[in-house]
């Protein structure tokens, strides 16, 4: 640490101000509140005492995503092997396979958005923060692993520049930016973001595209045919799929297809206080009750889909858990949350039903209930102010 | 009293005033980006250079003669029903640029479809009626209306520049990004085709003009 200390403190007298280097002393604050504790205190008045701030809460949030990404990264192998019929490979050919082709999507979203961040910081002389830590996990999490990078890079451009610094960087945005740039590629470049082909790499060893012979549909794609039966990658049909798609033995988006280690990183978040567990709880909920009432018309069979399945299929889990709890976006006050992540849980799953062409309503709920959050504030602070009129004129 | 102090000093063709008429919808005062008008036409025919460039000149046709008209007329209106006097010229203008459009482009006529008759309702012209050609004289008013059609217009091209480019690859209605690239992975971006997209790219020109044109920011 010594090394980091003395370095930062030889280039230091270039940045501040009057040196020759003052325009991009955001760009050293960063690096050097990155590293060491920042050295400044409050100087006025009661603060509270508490070791918590913007960095830790980001990477906790980043630690708690840690199981979803090396669970992807194990199934983006092993969705591959089992595509080419090699389902006994070696767990580590299957890890190393998958971090090849996770990781540079990782480093691209990181590298594009960290760049705009400093970009903007400089330009607009305020210091940068450690929003986009957790934006940048969160980008290729919930990608599938078939995307271009440029199209990383594009889409985290737009997210970040059109989400976030348009309203005024980290804190300030409407939407949630990883969200956006899902929803920028969606719409964007429909072909790779959706459909039977993007969510399994099928490179075979000679370098050719595997044509046919598998089948790469999400189950959630499969449950417009039918709410029993689900094949996986082989074309073999899954005796247990709940389990399956709980484990995340599934195709699907990077981060998005395990359940289990998406509830890891839940009681990551919820333990440690960062993540709201009323938006989850209501999330889930709303979830339930949705699919309740279309198991209870069931005309097709994605109406049959039971309701615990709904649950675990698709990004459900791991939109209500790290998207709907960012707290930039969600609601503010406690009751709000409670409405807020009910009405994305029923979005969610209505979206899904409703409207096979957008399988992922998970992203568009929440991306609607974003918009609708400060609303609901409103009017719950609205509320609680003519309740409390109330109580004065009684009194009175 | 001397006759001749009654006599009017003659303002030149191009005085000061006259050129700002011209001038200032372009940039200080544009009637998109400044005044936020017109934005439904902004987003519904800026897919392709060519509709835009159609419906920037059918604009500029229109409100330069509604703007004569009104202008020639002000003193006959009667204020109580002069809206839909100027809606009566307008409407007249409007069926004589779809006819036309429909004689000589009909393919870009079929394409702006329903947007040529809203051009009526474009709140461009009426605000320009209303607010200038109803208290002006006609050459001034004329100016006033090309100013604001070209403000109008050039807005409408380069969002349909912007969206024709990375929407399909095209700039009025020819491939400019090569099959070469595409063979490279390369991929229209299909949410320029939408409108949000439009949106958007009115909203990034109007942060980049205030950026460069400081006195157009709000103090809040």
């Amino acid at each position: 640490m010594n090394i980091f200390r003395k370095l930062l403190d030889s280039v230091k007298p270039n940045f501040e101000k009057g040196g020759k280097l003052e325009k991009f002393y955001p760009a050293y604050d960063a690096f050097e509140t990155f590293l060491f504790v920042p050295g400044h205190t409050a100087n006025t008045g009661a603060h509270i005492r508490d070791a918590i701030d913007l960095k830790r809460t980001m990477i906790t949030v980043v630690i708690a995503m840690i199981p979803a990404l090396l669970f992807g990264i194990w199934n983006t192998g092993y969705q591959h092997f089992l595509a080419l019929g090699q389902p006994d490979t070696a767990f580590m050919d299957m890890i190393a396979f998958g971090a090849m082709k996770v990781l540079p999507i990782v480093i691209v979203s990181y590298a594009v958005g960290l760049g705009v961040e400093f970009v903007f910081g400089i330009i607009n002389g305020h210091s940068i923060n450690e929003g986009f830590l957790v934006t940048g996990m969160l980008i290729p999490l919930c990608l599938p692993v078939g995307i271009p990078l440029w199209m990383v890079a594009v889409a985290t451009l737009f997210a970040v520049v059109i989400g976030k610094e348009v309203f005024g960087g980290t804190g300030m945005n409407i939407l949630n930016v990883a969200l956006t740039a899902r929803a920028f590629l969606f719409f964007a470049y429909p072909t790779l973001m959706s459909g039977d082909k993007v969510w399994i790499d099928t490179t075979t060893a000679a370098g050719e595209t595997l044509a046919d012979g598998y089948t790469g549909a999400t189950l959630l794609a499969q449950s417009t045919e039918s709410a029993t039966n689900y094949v996986n990658a082989a074309g073999v049909q899954f005796t247990d799929v709940f389990s399956a798609a709980f484990m995340g033995t599934i195709p699907g988006s990077i981060g998005e297809t395990s359940v289990l280690a998406i509830l890891i990183g839940a009681a990551i978040l919820i333990y440690t206080g960062i993540g709201s567990w009323r938006i989850m709880l209501s999330g889930v909920i709303g979830g339930l009750v949705m699919s309740l009432i279309f198991n209870a018309f069931a005309v097709n069979p994605f109406m049959e889909v039971p309701a615990i399945n709904q649950l675990v299929f698709g990004g459900f889990a791991f939109g209500i858990v790290f998207m709907a709890t960012d707290p930039v976006t969600a609601a503010q006050t406690t009751r709000g949350k409670w409405i807020y992540g009910f009405l994305i849980g029923i979005f969610a799953i209505m979206i899904r039903v409703f409207n096979p062409a957008y399988p992922e309503g998970v992203m568009l709920a929440i991306l609607f209930m974003n918009v609708m959050a400060p609303l609901i504030d409103h009017y719950v602070i609205r509320g609680n102010v003519s309740k409390r009129l109330k109580r004065v004129k009684v009194a009175a | 009293m001397s006759e001749t102090a009654e006599v009017k000093v003659k303002e030149p063709l191009f005085s000061k005033k006259n050129k700002k008429l011209l001038t200032d919808p372009l940039n200080d005062d544009n009637p998109i980006t400044i005044q936020v008008l017109g934005i439904c036409s902004a987003l519904a025919i800026t897919v392709q250079v060519k509709q835009a460039f159609v419906m920037a000149l059918s604009v500029l046709v229109v409100m330069i003669f509604s703007n004569l008209i009104v202008s020639l007329m002000r003193n006959l209106i009667p204020s109580r029903v002069r809206i839909i006097v100027q809606l009566v010229i307008v409407a007249a203008l409007v069926i004589l640029v779809d006819q036309v459009l429909k004689a000589f482009v009909y393919d870009v006529s079929k394409q702006l479809s329903v947007f040529v008759g809203l051009i009526i309702t474009n709140c461009i012209i009426m605000g320009r009626l209303e607010a200038f050609a109803l208290a002006n004289k006609p050459f001034p008013s004329i100016l006033d209306a090309i100013g604001n059609a070209a403000g109008y217009g050039w807005i409408l091209i380069v969002v349909a520049v912007f969206r024709e480019f990375f929407g399909s690859g095209k700039l009025w209605g020819i491939q400019v990004i090569p099959q070469s690239f595409y063979d490279f992975g390369y991929f229209n971006n299909g949410l320029m085709i939408l409108p949000p997209m439009a949106l958007i790219t009115v909203g990034i020109i109007i942060w980049v003009q205030r950026s460069r044109n400081t006195k157009l920011i709000e103090s809040n």
